[in-house]
């Protein structure tokens, strides 16, 4: 078996009558990103606090870094990041007076905690706002410093629950490069989220978690297979230009027809981001204008239709039963 | 034999980490206490109305002179404002763990213990404020220590020590309870009795019978007796002592317990 970061199997938990693990396994080989995919509520946060140490599961067992979470917890608190939905940092502290902090308390010295802090707010671009109180950093910010927070100590295995969900695009791609550096460093990353966008762009191995269960586990081209590839979307200025244009994309496309999904705007599957400029040349070759042009992976809800013949959001009542 | 890189930080021995990360904890705290000057309020502002209200409506009745009752009232007044200054840190906790730093905390490599023993040992600062500004209070309103600074020394150390062992029920109250009204409802009908059941405000031998039984094993009675005798030199009796065992009693009890209801919380 390939040497994995993190491996965890059967992990079940409940909470009263809500059961948020019907037995999760994972397997993050060494130096990877694993994306964990899911709705709100699939039990993505119940696995990720249970790999951190912050939850017992009451059935399975998990090893991260070498270390069993149940047996060792001390042990692999030393060798994780955690940064969770919300920022885990002192509101009533500096960005750096809550470094320092974090520092101090993995056993750095006072000036080793000192000159970490200030490598990671240059790194997160606080340096500026390094002795503010956190309670005036904007949303970005503090996700920024709650991510610096957790890499302190140079973990080898760095979860990230939901790191972008709330961000602006442009905070998003920058948290990105991030956690793409972090495995540059040779860190394992663990990566929840809800959209099939950012797990393609970050993971190297993305599962699907629904209910409490993983409904599928693949490399991203290979989820996208399943799930359908990328849809172009193009909205012809003319609505008399309908159907010539149907006819054009139909034939840049993976053989399906386009179908017209809301008012005047088309959409066909097609294979590659090719697809999009032969389009383009084409659409402009036949004079016909374009107002909306856009190229895009499945949503949550696309995937989730594709994997279970149900929505993201409805109730897994109608799964059970089949 | 060389080392070429850098080995990751030697973790001191195991003994240390409880101190050292409590005492980093409690600079977080003494960090926020700063911040929020307005925190102190509960151990400045609030003994002196209480010292100048009783000495100057109760003195004349209660005592042969005003000034004989505020030698009297003063270390009494010590002893009521470190039940009440003791209420904070509860609300603050339970406030505190809601917030995600507390889910940090957990998911690091410090003892468990070391948030809230981090956050006792802050609150040293704030009882430190309490008896300074409560004798500069006295000064000013004409109450003069009769003993030695030794002595007079001893006694603030002793109150200090009894308020954060006593800070311990608050935790525990701070940290089963939703929300921070409730941890001041709870610890409301306990610390009132405990202040006026004592030898706080009047001499206990006027009380009841029934009373006077709750006076003699009440820990406030034994700590307002240990100050009077280290800054007046009054009789200490056993107070010393019975104010010490107290202590104790209130870390072996209540510290575990805390420890237990914050395991718990998530």
């Amino acid at each position: 078996m390939a040497d994995l970061a993190i491996e965890a199997e059967g992990l079940v938990k409940s909470f009263g009558t809500t059961r948020a693990l019907r037995g999760v396994d994972l397997a993050v080989p060494r130096g990877t990103v694993l994306g964990v995919l899911g709705p709100n509520g699939a039990g993505k946060t119940t696995a990720v606090r249970i790999l951190s140490t912050l939850l017992t599961p009451d059935a399975g067992r998990a090893v991260v870094g070498g270390q069993d979470v149940l047996k060792h917890p001390d042990r692999v608190r030393r060798i994780i990041g955690l940064t969770g939905q919300y920022a885990s940092v002192d509101e009533d502290l500096t960005g750096r007076q809550n470094l320092v902090l974090f520092g101090r308390l993995l056993d750095l010295g006072r000036d080793a905690a000192r000159a970490r802090a200030a490598e990671l707010l240059e790194w997160f671009d606080l340096a500026e706002a390094a002795d503010r109180v956190a309670k005036t950093y904007s949303g970005g910010m503090r996700r920024r410093l709650d991510l610096a927070a957790s890499l302190i100590g140079h973990p080898e295995v760095v979860f990230l629950d939901e790191p972008t969900t709330g961000l602006d695009p442009s905070k998003r791609t920058a948290m990105w490069d991030v956690v793409r550096s972090l495995v540059v460093g040779g860190a394992t990353v663990l990566l929840t989220t809800q959209y099939l966008e950012e797990a393609d762009a970050l993971a190297d191995e993305i599962t699907v978690i629904d209910h409490g269960k993983v409904i599928a586990h693949d490399t991203p081209d290979g989820l996208k297979r399943i799930v359908g590839g990328q849809t172009l979307e193009v909205r012809p200025a003319k609505p008399e230009d309908l159907s010539r244009a149907a006819s054009i994309l139909a034939e840049v496309s993976t053989g399906a027809k386009a179908d017209e999904i809301r008012n005047g705007v088309l959409a066909v599957p097609v294979a590659s981001d090719e697809a999009l400029t032969i389009a383009v040349a084409r659409l402009a070759a036949d004079g016909i204008g374009v107002t909306e042009l856009s190229l895009h992976l499945p949503s949550l809800d696309e995937v989730f239709f594709s994997l279970t013949g149900h929505t993201a959001e409805s109730e897994s009542s109608d799964k059970e039963l089949s | 034999m060389t080392t070429i890189s850098a080995p990751a930080p030697a973790s001191a021995p195991r003994s240390f980490a409880l101190a050292r990360h409590s005492a980093s904890l409690a600079v977080r705290s003494l960090i926020k206490t700063w911040r929020t000057p307005e925190a102190l309020i509960d151990v400045t502002i609030q003994p002196a109305i209480f010292l100048i209200l009783f000495v100057y409506i109760f003195g004349g009745a209660v005592a042969a002179s005003t000034h004989t009752y505020l030698q009297f009232l003063l270390p009494g007044i010590l002893g009521q404002s470190i039940t009440t200054g003791a209420v904070a840190i509860g609300v603050n906790l339970n406030t505190d763990i809601s917030k995600g730093v507390f889910d940090r905390f957990r998911a690091f490599p410090i003892p468990r213990l070391a948030p809230l023993l981090g956050a006792v040992l802050g609150d040293i600062v704030r009882y430190a404020v309490l008896t300074v500004s409560t004798l500069a209070v006295g000064y000013a309103m004409g109450f003069r220590i009769e003993t030695d600074p030794l002595r007079a020394t001893a006694g603030c150390l002793l109150a200090i020590l009894f308020a954060l062992c006593l800070s311990w029920l608050s935790v525990v109250i701070g940290l089963l309870v939703r929300t921070p009204g409730a941890v001041q409802g709870i610890l409301f009908p306990i610390m009132l009795p405990l202040a006026f059941a004592s030898n706080v405000f009047v001499n206990p031998a006027t009380l009841p019978g029934w009373m006077q039984a709750f006076v003699k094993v009440n820990p406030l009675t034994h700590l307002v007796g240990a100050v009077r005798g280290l800054f007046l030199g009054a009789p200490l009796e056993n107070h010393v002592w019975w104010t010490l065992a107290w202590c104790a009693a209130f870390v072996v009890i209540f510290m575990p317990l805390a420890l237990r209801a914050y395991r718990r919380k998530v």
